[in-house]
């Protein structure tokens, strides 16, 4: 591709620490934890990206969870998301400080904020990864070819998670990532933080490509949010209907975890969309994953694969689920799953 | 009012993925579609055409055997249908494929421009934000409503707990999610239409504005190091006992693993 660019001219591993009505994202934090390790194998430093309006209040936190310097861009027009504004925040960020990798979370802003920075500044860009290391590019050396050091290799599903591609970008900088919420680990909060502050605005003259929003409407979420459960209770279209999901949520409520739900249910309007974990749903990487009524296409295991355990309750004993789980059980989550709440009520209760 | 549709053709991986003895997949078992995004995008161009008698142009980047998802676009009611196809742009990634794509549609008029959110091969959602950046025009993602407002769009932009309302000046591109509205059917008459409609072929020469150096593997800034089908970890034990003694294996493993 045509970018000339010096290679090396480029240091430091950038993270676009995402913020809505002034609250990081938990995806970002999730980031700046990747990008310590990315950091420490090329002898670097990590930077976060703060864009918003008067969002300088939440610099100690990004400071608590890793960045060693934090640029910011706070000005009146980044109030709200809009693609131009933080695309022109972004790449002008990246053309002023030249970062070697820039990882930006795989959310719907990221997603959409992700691919115009890209192309605005010339550089690939790699989409949902779940992985991230950094290595030689190729893999081998090939006798026609350099071998390139140091290079991110990013890994991420595709093919509704049926294949998995390693892929870099070894002539072009930044390299960008998008990276799933879920997957990358935040590390433990930093008491009395040190870093470096920057601000940096680039001015915002209004073009064509700016839109205008005429309103903003929330939507009425429930509270929780199953990607931060230790246990989660997930149900499929093998409950039979959504007056069923009660025997789930009270072996949620006994174990101390959380119900979600399989696209299918997500479908037929049982559950709200919030509460789905898969590929179009999230992904979550819980203690405990017990799935019941859940066939396991491939769509939902690309989302609760990387639980420490899993156990699968179906009448099915051929159901794709029990190829992923660690403990199947064939059976009737009807007789089973209230016996097994019982059980450990009074087990709870002998212990009190 | 005049529109551009980018379409593409996917295998579908919904419910009917195929794998071969050794595990790897099947691709040339699986059906090939036209990606479903993208097809709630052509769905909401034909609802403009209906209303305000919009001309509809759908335009993929593909193989030649891409041409039969053309047929179907001409068979729900697109006008005109254009073939991106040339050995020189194999192999695109994201960039080199919008790069070629905003070159296609420099020789077209347009007052707006959908693609699909994502395709669910690639599931990248960058392709349509991309063409928009080489282009130079605003670009709304994850539509979920679009209606016109004179020379303006107002779409209904969905966030993960929340939408915006956003209107913006034509021309513009949107990248349209499945949910828009529910794709219409092929009519006879149409399918009888279609297969006389002239689909009009662009290559290399066609792209305006395009460098060389942007196209294909060769202009693709990602490059693939390791490909593979996804190993999976191995399945466990996998017990079929009555629900007593379901229970009580359950409860083996949850204090085995010192979850409770």
């Amino acid at each position: 591709m045509s970018q000339t660019v010096n290679l090396e001219e480029y240091k430091g591993v950038f993270v676009f620490a995402q913020q809505v009505d002034n609250k990081i994202n938990g995806v970002s934090l999730e980031l700046l934890g990747k990008a310590k390790d990315l950091a420490k194998d090329l002898n670097t430093d990590v930077t976060a990206v703060l864009i918003g309006s008067e969002v300088k209040d939440l610099i100690k936190k990004l400071a608590a969870y890793g960045a060693d310097r934090i640029i910011v861009v706070d000005d009146p027009e980044l109030k709200e998301y809009k693609t131009e504004p933080y695309t022109h925040a972004l790449a002008s960020v990246i053309n002023e400080y030249k970062p070697e990798i820039v990882l930006v979370g795989a959310t719907a802003i990221g997603r959409d904020l992700g691919p115009t920075v890209s192309a605005r500044v010339k550089t690939g860009l790699t989409a949902d990864c779940t992985q991230l290391d950094i290595g030689d590019f190729p893999l081998v050396k090939l006798a026609d070819k350099e071998q390139k050091r140091n290079q991110l290799l990013m890994t991420r599903p595709a093919f509704g998670g049926n294949t998995i591609a390693t892929i870099a970008c070894p002539d072009n900088r930044p390299q960008m990532a998008t990276v799933r919420p879920g997957v990358m680990q935040k590390i433990e909060k930093i008491e009395n933080p040190q870093a470096k502050i920057i601000e940096f605005n680039p001015g915002f003259a209004k073009n064509d490509k700016y839109v205008d929003i005429l309103d903003i409407v929330k939507s009425i979420l429930d509270t929780v949010d199953i990607m931060d459960a230790k246990i989660l209770v997930s149900g499929g279209r093998g409950l039979g209907g959504p007056e069923n999901f009660h025997v789930l949520e009270e072996l949620a409520a006994v174990l101390g975890g959380e119900v979600s739900c399989s696209r299918a249910v997500v479908d037929a309007g049982w559950k709200p969309k919030d509460l789905q974990v898969g590929q179009t749903g999230k992904t979550v990487r819980p203690n405990v994953y017990i799935a019941i009524g859940i066939s396991g296409a491939i769509q939902h295991v690309a989302g609760m694969e990387e639980a420490d355990v899993i156990f699968a309750i179906n009448k099915d004993e051929t159901a794709p689920i029990f190829e992923v789980a660690d403990y199947g059980i064939v059976g009737d989550y009807k007789k089973i799953v209230p016996m097994l709440t019982e059980r450990l009520k009074s087990a709870a209760a002998a212990e009190a | 009012m005049k529109i551009v549709v980018c379409i593409k053709q996917v295998p579908d991986t919904k419910g009917g993925v195929q794998f071969n003895p050794d595990g790897t997949l099947n691709r040339g078992a699986m059906l090939a579609i036209m990606n479903p995004d993208d097809k709630a995008g052509l769905e909401a161009a034909l609802r403009l055409k209906d209303k305000y008698e919009a001309e509809v142009t759908v335009l993929t980047m593909g193989l030649p055997k891409a041409n039969d998802i053309l047929v179907e676009a001409m068979a729900m009611g697109a006008d005109k249908a254009i073939l991106l196809t040339d050995r020189v742009l194999g192999g695109a990634d994201t960039w080199a494929t919008s790069t070629s794509l905003a070159g296609a549609i420099r020789n077209l008029e347009y007052d707006l421009i959908i693609t699909g959110r994502q395709a669910i091969d690639g599931d990248t959602a960058q392709v349509g934000p991309q063409i928009s950046e080489h282009l130079g025009i605003p670009v709304i993602s994850y539509a979920e409503k679009l209606e016109i407002d004179g020379g303006s769009v107002v779409v209904n932009r969905q966030y993960e707990d929340r939408h915006h309302v956003i209107k913006a000046k034509m021309p513009c591109l949107i990248t349209a999610l499945a949910e828009l509205n529910e794709p219409r059917y092929m009519t006879p008459g149409g399918i009888f239409d279609a297969y006389d409609a002239e689909i009009i072929t662009y290559g290399r020469v066609d792209l305006i504005d395009v460098d060389d150096a942007d196209l294909g593997l060769k202009g693709s800034p990602t490059k693939i190091a390791k490909a593979s089908d996804k190993v999976r970890k191995g399945s466990g034990e996998q017990v079929n006992l009555d629900a007593e003694a379901s229970v009580g294996y359950i409860l083996e493993k949850l204090t085995e693993k010192h979850i409770i």
